[in-house]
């Protein structure tokens, strides 16, 4: 479950942040969120992931607040409880799809690359119709290919929350759905909650909600 | 850490050409400065080794370090000659054994050294295939002469003529290979030696030539004669020396005043040594005694000061091309800012970051390092032969 209390973020010296005086969001939900651009939903997720810290108010995830961890706690709940996949910063270019997958197990300490890993990546890629282009590059592959190679990084942790930034901003239609699709069904299968930011008015049926965020003022929920 | 190196092989061997490129240079840049020491320590041994068995050397006067080089290390640079008696003087003074060297004249860009066979038993040298030179005319190789020559025992070569225009000037003489002397690691690897009476012929004071036609006999001639013998245009003179001409080749003056490039002393000991050098005080002599060991160390002295002053350059050149790569390195940063914030979001700490990019400087190093040992161990096999050119040439 997420609770967000009186949430207030301003970046220095910037007009922008998000502020939300409360929200909750019920484990295992799949919600949409919405809203102009510069509105604050990049930042919410942030905030979500304790990746940004608050400048006043709360951020609880399963009970914890994120907000008052210090760095490497956040860190290693980011790691350990969250996916995240990304519309731009996506995957390296010098790594295969394979070593991408399992980039998060080789850059921190917390995750074992073990050979059940090593299986579930192959799974996870073959799942999503990504099994013979294991050895490729990135360059190699088309968008859809490439997003969907994020979308098995971030499952790979099987995390308990899915945050997803605008994952399906460049593709084509049947592969935004199909991009949704995997998401949601993730979500399903680990009873994770998902948290997926989108301008596509028509891929809101496949969440449970949706999460409109104007500035200045509150969520309003459709 | 094994992650990191991971990591940062891929990211190296994805962007081969620039690590190729930082590789090379970092890997030149340390082969530089350690090549040239490798040169000159190569250098220093080689004419050290040579200096130190040779106690004495005679010369002209003028310059040592010319006439040490010169019938030492046989030098392209000629040295002025002394004469023949210069050595049996030596000997006759009872202090000291004398082997005349003459270095004047080259054989196909080798030293053609003239010396006794005393020579070969003074440094060590022993034909590893055939015999040394036993008549008039017959040469024995340097190992490395042989190898650049392309012959054994059994071969020929000619003398080239001192110079093509002089028209009266000595024949090419036909010279008989009749070995191949076993590598010695020294300045006589690369010589073509002779008996010093053959360097005579091959300097023109000696020749063979057939008989000399009897003149026809005129009963009312002033000189008439008829044991007058005269030659004639049909006088042939012998480029080759054979069993069959040997009794035609002969010697026109005195061989004592004919010329030599120095004389090595060997006196029978320390007491002889120093009486010897006495005798080559006089400072309006034409002829000088150095101890070659001296001589050396003065000459590598001058070297190793160049040498400092090349290390200082390649020191000034190096920091600029480290400098250099740090910039690379930094502008790199940048362009990875992008990949550097993709990591951190998945949950990569700094502290990681800085690992990974620790293990690409370290990758690189090693990589540049191996490189660097590369070219030193390949270049370590000519570092003799670079340091005899460098010094000698």
């Amino acid at each position: 479950m997420i609770e967000i209390e009186r949430l207030s973020f301003r970046y220095p010296g910037a007009g922008t942040g998000v502020a939300l005086p409360a929200l909750r969001i019920e484990r295992g939900a799949r919600v949409a969120i919405i809203g102009p651009s510069g509105a604050g939903k990049t930042t919410l997720l942030k905030l979500i992931a304790g990746i940004l810290t608050p400048g006043t108010g709360t951020v609880r995830v399963d009970g914890i607040t994120v907000s008052a961890l210090d760095d490497d706690a956040r860190r290693n709940f980011r790691i350990s409880r969250i996916g995240f996949v990304f519309q731009e910063l996506e995957l390296l270019d010098y790594l295969s799809v394979y070593d991408n997958i399992v980039h998060p197990y080789r850059i921190n300490r917390v995750l074992k690359l073990d050979r059940q890993v090593r299986d579930r990546a192959r799974a996870l890629a073959e799942h999503t119709g990504l099994g013979d282009k294991l050895a490729a590059l990135p360059r190699e592959l088309s968008q859809g290919e490439r997003q969907r190679a994020a979308v098995c990084r971030a499952l790979l942790t099987e995390p308990d929350l899915l945050l997803a930034d605008e994952a399906t901003g460049n593709l084509d239609p049947a592969n935004k759905l199909r991009i949704i699709e995997l998401l949601t069904r993730a979500a399903e299968r680990n009873r994770a909650t998902l948290l997926a930011v989108t301008h596509d008015h028509e891929l809101l049926p496949l969440f449970d909600r949706v999460i409109d965020i104007r500035q200045p003022g509150s969520p309003r929920a459709e | 850490m094994r992650h990191d190196f991971y990591l940062a092989w891929r990211h190296l061997r994805h962007h081969r050409t620039r690590t190729l490129i930082l590789v090379l240079c970092l890997g030149l840049i340390a082969a530089l400065p350690l090549g040239l020491h490798q040169v000159l320590e190569a250098g220093e041994y080689w004419m050290t080794r040579r200096a130190e068995a040779t106690p004495l050397l005679v010369g002209a006067r003028g310059s040592s370090v010319d006439l040490t080089l010169g019938a030492l290390y046989f030098s392209e640079t000629g040295v002025p000659t002394i004469r023949m008696q210069e050595a049996d003087r030596i000997t006759a003074t009872g202090w000291a054994d004398a082997l005349p060297v003459y270095a004047r004249h080259r054989v196909q860009d080798q030293p053609l050294i003239g010396v006794t066979l005393d020579y070969f038993d003074f440094r060590g040298l022993a034909p590893a295939q055939g015999e040394l030179p036993a008549i008039l005319g017959d040469c024995v190789l340097g190992a490395d002469a042989a190898d650049r020559l392309g012959l054994g025992p059994g071969g020929t070569l000619a003398s080239s003529s001192e110079n093509a225009f002089d028209l009266a000037g000595s024949y090419p003489l036909k010279l008989h290979v009749t070995g191949v002397l076993a590598k010695a690691h020294s300045p006589d690897d690369h010589a073509v030696f002779v008996d010093i009476q053959t360097a005579w012929v091959i300097e023109g004071l000696g020749h063979g030539h057939g008989e000399t036609q009897a003149a026809p006999t005129r009963p009312d001639s002033p000189f008439g004669s008829p044991t007058v013998r005269r030659a004639d245009a049909g006088l042939l003179t012998y480029t080759e020396i054979t069993p069959e001409n040997l009794e035609f080749f002969h010697f026109h003056g005195d061989p004592a005043t004919y010329p030599i490039s120095a004389v090595i002393a060997l006196p029978h000991d320390t007491r002889a040594a120093t009486l010897l050098q006495g005798r080559y005080l006089d400072d309006h002599s034409e002829t000088e005694i150095v101890r070659p060991l001296d001589v050396t160390r003065g000459l590598l002295q001058n070297i190793f000061r160049v040498g400092a002053l090349f290390d200082g350059i390649l020191l000034l050149v190096g920091t600029i091309a480290l400098l250099l790569v740090a910039l690379v390195f930094s502008l790199s940063l940048r362009l990875r800012q992008r990949e550097i914030e993709t990591i951190y979001l998945l949950g990569c700490a700094r502290l990681t970051v800085l690992r990974l990019l620790f293990a690409e400087i370290l990758l690189i190093a090693l990589i540049a390092a191996a490189v660097c040992a590369a070219v030193l161990a390949t270049a370590a096999p000519y570092a003799s032969d670079l340091a005899r050119h460098f010094i000698l040439s």
